[in-house]
């Protein structure tokens, strides 16, 4: 069987999902953020969620997420997403409704705006992208940052005297009791990223059920920031990032009953 | 036996040449254009070793840029 | 519900507006003296009733966040607070004068810098009428002197912000927030539905349903494109100018003195122009509804043939630049005012306005 006779539309298993525009994304090469905004593209093309999903981009790398998938977006100021989804959802109750932060935005800035909406309850789904650096801004440290690791802000490693200590917010966020649904992903490799998938579509049906806040938090690579490729990138994410934040379900609450 | 063919397209246009996708490849189908570059001066994937290819979708699911469409057919 | 007379607080008043005016959204903080419009619709549930969301935010900067949330969603949303809450505000405040939504603000002043006091002040004139938050951008700041008008000023804010796309504010004090008076609340009216929210607002985000996806954001890298954005928003701003001023003005066809006050001060200031009339000295009175847009073709007509201005405000002279502005300095205006959460009284400004342009009365 010659290569022509595969290639044909009825043999045609994966393919790009149409709400992803045909925009080039603006990301490095390698970035994590392009495989997660696939999966958001997929999952809501899959629930056939076009028409009433609606997403708050934050400031960081991923602000322009509302270039890439064609749905009705807001992008907020630094670490307000949550706020801004709070009011989306509880305006709008029948909207798909959720943010996508990274870990500057979510667990520094946006600290207070995001364990307050967790704590309510808000039935909004939070894509929480965890890469250890402020990518954006050149590569500055992050209140995940590692210990030992170097930023541009901690450029001979972060030290704890000085810098205090990567925070862990998902399992703080895991004890509240507005949260239904907290679970930490990755998305190197196929496998990873199909349960990533998984998750995200749980986070966006407990959305649309009302069920309270869910949160995926995405372990993924900044290869630019961290100085590596996109490959020593995702061995370096598995050999030191997954001993701190270690993936799988912190809370389910469908899964204990 | 049946056996399980697979083919890949890339978006040359699309693709970063960020390599991931040639790492995932079980088979080792994938390579990055050594001197062939997009219009962005990217070296972009391609399938070097195209009868090895199982349709798994590794490749497309790792791909950061979505440039991978993959087809699988079962060879009778 | 119909029209219903009341006696109420400025501040009560104010929330109970909010519900009549078929409000979809308040987000707030509590902050004294304003905590009683939270209090207010906290206890009336307007949810049962209109479905109007209430929310107690965990801060500020939260609050301002929703009320951005809220009016991306082409929903009536306002918020209300303090003068260091409003501070706390300002960065929500900047990105929707950017993004271009309407939202109803209130801020119920208190005396600063700082934490300050918790009595009348209206030293955040500059604040709101000169920006605050960063950038070039204006709001529509309505001044209330009396509940009444707390009242009525509601749905003048909102539809003003709605026909033009940007913020309205009460600008009040702890003084009229108080205060109680009676009032006239106005008849319920419904809240939009979503059809007449996505006809009245087609930019807003309510589900890409039958239409290109809407995006509401206030980035733009593009140099030439974000200098068209900010052409446009000047260019509402004109209009606003153009069409939006409001004035009181009173005696002043004779007088040969004005006094300038804005809100509670223009209660006291017109007492200050009876007792001045006594004594035969000829004082009108200019209020100032709209502090931006300033009305000052008002006050240039009225200052035509004064002797002098008397700005009194209760802030160390902030007003007074906008009133030497509109007069061009043509007629010597002079401040007064108290500070630190003191109000004067009628007398005390009259003793200032002979004092400071050598008056003697008969």
């Amino acid at each position: 069987m010659e290569i022509n006779d595969i290639i044909k539309p009825e043999n045609l298993v994966y393919k790009k999902p149409k709400l992803l525009n045909e925009r080039n994304m603006h990301y490095c090469p390698g970035c994590s953020h392009g495989v997660v905004h696939k999966l958001v593209a997929q999952v809501i093309e899959e629930m056939g969620a076009e028409e009433y999903a609606i997403g708050v981009s934050p400031v960081g790398c991923a602000v322009f997420a509302y270039n890439y998938i064609d749905i009705d977006w807001v992008e907020a100021a630094h670490g307000r997403a949550t706020a801004m989804a709070t009011a989306i959802k509880r305006l709008q109750p029948g909207k798909l409704v959720f943010t996508y932060q990274g870990d500057g935005d979510f667990a520094a800035i946006g600290t207070c705006e995001s364990i307050h909406a967790c704590n309510r309850g808000e039935s909004i789904a939070i894509i929480f992208i965890n890469n250890a650096i402020y990518g954006m801004t050149g590569g500055q440290m992050a209140p995940t940052t590692l210990l030992g690791q170097k930023t541009s802000t901690c450029p001979y490693g972060r030290r704890a005297d000085l810098n205090g200590y990567p925070l862990a917010i998902t399992p703080l966020l895991a004890q509240l009791d507005g949260t239904r649904y907290v679970t930490r992903q990755a998305v190197h490799t196929a496998a990873a990223v199909r349960k990533a998938k998984a998750a995200i579509r749980k986070a966006f049906e407990n959305s649309m059920e009302g069920k309270g806040t869910s949160v995926v938090e995405i372990v993924s690579t900044c290869n630019t920031g961290w100085k590596m490729s996109p490959e020593k990138a995702n061995d370096w994410m598995v050999e030191n990032m997954f001993k701190k934040y270690p993936l799988g379900d912190l809370k389910n609450v469908d899964a204990e009953k | 036996m049946p056996k399980i063919r697979g083919a890949v397209t890339v978006n040359t246009e699309r693709c970063k040449g960020c390599n991931l996708c040639v790492v995932a490849c079980p088979k080792h189908v994938l390579s990055l254009q050594e001197k062939e570059v997009n219009n962005r001066g990217y070296h972009f994937a391609y399938m070097a070793v195209p009868q090895e290819c199982i349709g798994c979708q590794s490749c497309a699911l790792v791909c950061p840029d979505a440039c991978i469409e993959v087809y699988r057919v079962v060879e009778k | 519900m119909k029209e219903e007379v009341k006696l109420m607080k400025g501040n009560e008043a104010l929330a109970m507006a909010a519900i009549r005016y078929g409000a979809d959204g308040y987000f707030g903080y509590p902050i004294t003296p304003q905590s009683e419009v939270l209090e207010k619709l906290e206890a009336e549930m307007p949810w049962d009733t209109t479905g109007m969301v209430v929310l107690q935010a965990e801060s500020e900067v939260a609050a301002i966040n929703m009320v951005y949330g809220g009016a991306c969603c082409g929903k009536a949303v306002m918020t209300s607070t303090s003068s260091p809450g409003f501070s706390l505000m300002q960065e929500g405040v900047s990105f929707m004068a950017a993004s271009e939504v309407p939202a109803l603000l209130v801020n119920v002043m208190r005396g600063g810098p700082g934490l300050g006091t918790i009595h009348p002040s209206q030293a955040d004139y500059f604040q709101a009428t000169k920006g605050g938050g960063h950038g070039d951008y204006h709001m529509i700041v309505l001044a209330p002197s009396s509940v009444q008008e707390m009242t009525d000023f509601v749905a003048l804010g909102w539809d003003l912000a709605f026909k033009y796309r940007c913020l309205s504010m009460i600008l009040t004090d702890g003084l009229i927030g108080q205060l109680m008076e009676k009032v006239v609340l106005p008849e319920q009216r419904p809240r939009r539905t979503e059809e007449q929210i996505r006809q009245q607002c087609p930019w807003a985000v309510t589900g890409a349903k039958g239409r290109k996806n809407n995006i509401i954001t206030s980035l733009e890298l593009d140099d030439d494109k974000m200098e068209a954005n900010n052409n446009r928003f000047q260019a509402t701003y004109r209009e606003i100018e153009k069409n939006e001023k409001r004035c009181e003005l009173v005696n002043c066809d004779d007088a040969d003195y004005l006094i300038v006050a804005f809100g509670s001060q223009a209660r006291i200031t017109m007492k200050t122009m009876e007792l001045a009339r006594e004594q035969g000295i000829k004082v009108g009175l200019v209020r100032p509804i709209t502090l931006w847009p300033f009305p000052d073709e008002h006050l240039r007509q009225a200052a035509k043939n004064v002797k002098g201005i008397l700005v009194e405000e209760l802030d160390a002279g902030q007003m007074i630049e906008d009133v030497k502005l509109a007069v061009d300095c043509k007629v010597p205006v002079e401040h007064y005012g108290r500070l630190g959460g003191n109000v004067p009284t009628p007398d005390e400004v009259l003793d200032a306005l002979k004092q400071k342009f050598n008056i003697v009365s008969k």
